[in-house]
């Protein structure tokens, strides 16, 4: 039976790692590769890395932190953070991302999704969508762009429906309202969302427990459930915490 | 030779598939050459993306190259789209021509499974196989294809989602898998492995 997937997120910048994830026994606990194979062998189906810099300077080093990722990782790797054109993906590609994930240069310039799933694969392309809820849009929620601080006055459901129009291989639904709460996902916006796509819809923002992921998979729908702080919910590993869900019913990869 | 002769036809993304093999120890070749490839023993056209792609293998010269290869006992692993090219059409494709080394067609999901089907999901081992050896039924490997070949007589390794469909044929020195196993952990290191190690079948 297909799973569902537990997404470990690492934030970085600079080539570090800077928020989230505490783990035992490893030499450097900032350094990405080394966390993203930790979280590959403790269960995690699949790696997000995201460059939260989004500088200019700090591209050549994004590329060269997921070069040395890469190699020692064979779960899928999804890559984002200032990837703005065809080139800037190709680049993370050929340093070894088997998808990007890109936000605001989506909404910006959606043809920017066509030309990257065209050369590389709608599988490939991970649209992110950051979305608030306000009073003007029950059922709904507004885009923002430029790490959450831009509105654009979209909303959630159409943008959604438009991206995988465009060629987006899988929707990374971030709630605003939950990011950083540790309240729960925002299980009805996510079901909004995956019925008005086919392709899988990932869910993000607000896991704080355990229960929490067996509410989005089994309320929202959810294909996957993304979280960057997985050890702060009273569990010790991934594992864990797929045990859990498991227990619950939920189909999970485990044990790997 | 062991070399590994991954065949580029622009379609996507083959660090992937080198790094897993270089990681494995195997050394690899990216090539889109056909005369290299004709001299190849051991061949890998990984694919992503559209069937349509696979028009390029023709054009260019790589399918002919290919089946030289194959009728001197070269080895083939095709991977996802380069499975599914490993029979004679697609209905995502009409016209496209496969490699026609297996006899069937590729087809979409049926309704009533979202399609893509995108995840781990787990193969069940159903023939004898040289590639999944030591790989059990039950393992998790990674998908993300909306096409999928039904299963047949040369299926080895099944995987359900709606009805099985074929994740892995094999017939002598042919070997295809609809998943990644370059992205598939241990299980799919463990076959790529294989067909690195693998001798030339009689």
């Amino acid at each position: 039976m297909l799973t569902k997937r537990i997404i470990a997120c690492l934030d970085c910048t600079r080539g570090r790692v800077v928020k989230g994830v505490q783990f035992l026994n490893l030499r450097d606990a900032g350094d990405p590769a080394e966390l993203a194979a930790a979280h590959a062998e403790g269960g995690a189906d699949e790696i997000v890395m995201l460059d939260i810099s989004a500088t200019h300077e700090g591209r050549g080093t994004l590329v060269g932190t997921v070069r040395r990722t890469a190699r020692v990782l064979f779960v899928p790797f999804t890559v984002g953070g200032g990837i703005r054109t065809l080139k800037d993906a190709a680049a993370i590609f050929d340093a070894g991302a088997d998808k990007i994930t890109i936000n605001s240069a989506a909404v910006a310039d959606p043809k920017l999704i066509t030309e990257i799933a065209e050369r590389f694969g709608s599988q490939a392309v991970v649209v992110a969508i950051d979305a608030k809820r306000s009073d003007q849009a029950r059922g709904d929620a507004e885009v923002y762009v430029s790490g959450g601080h831009k509105p654009t006055g979209r909303l959630l459901l159409d943008w959604a429906r438009e991206a995988e129009s465009r060629g987006a291989g899988e929707i990374l639904f971030t709630s605003m309202d939950r990011d950083g709460t540790r309240a729960g996902f925002d299980c009805e916006l996510t079901l909004a969302v995956e019925q008005v796509v086919s392709i899988p819809v990932i869910a993000s923002g607000g896991a704080g427990s355990v229960e929490h992921f067996i509410e989005v998979f089994r309320r929202g729908h959810a294909d996957a459930a993304l979280a960057a702080s997985i050890f702060h919910f009273g569990i010790h590993s991934i594992g864990d915490l797929k045990r859990h869900v498991q227990d619950a019913g939920i189909a999970m990869r485990w044990p790997v | 030779m062991k070399r590994i002769a991954i065949v580029d036809y622009h379609a996507g993304n083959l660090a992937s598939v080198r790094k897993a093999f270089e990681h494995l120890g195997h050394e690899t070749v990216i090539t889109e050459d056909p005369d290299l490839v004709r001299r190849s023993r051991r061949l890998v056209v990984p694919g992503v993306g559209n069937f349509a792609a696979t028009r390029h293998l023709t054009d260019t010269g790589l399918r002919d190259a290919i089946g030289e290869a194959l009728k001197e006992g070269g080895l083939f692993l095709g991977i996802c789209v380069g499975m599914q090219w490993m029979f004679e059409a697609s209905t995502e494709a009409p016209g496209v021509p496969g490699l026609e080394a297996f006899h069937g067609r590729v087809e979409k999901f049926p309704s009533g499974v979202k399609s893509p089907h995108v995840g781990w999901n787990q193969i069940e081992v159903v023939a004898p196989s040289r590639l999944l050896a030591g790989v059990p039924s039950g393992a998790f490997v990674y998908y993300t294809h909306s096409y999928r070949v039904p299963v047949m007589d040369a299926t080895v390794a099944t995987t359900e989602y709606g009805p099985p469909f074929t994740g892995a044929v094999e017939r002598g020195n042919l070997f295809g898998v609809q998943f990644h196993p370059e992205k598939s952990s241990q299980a799919g290191l463990r076959m790529l492995d294989n067909f690195a190690m693998l001798e030339h079948a009689a």
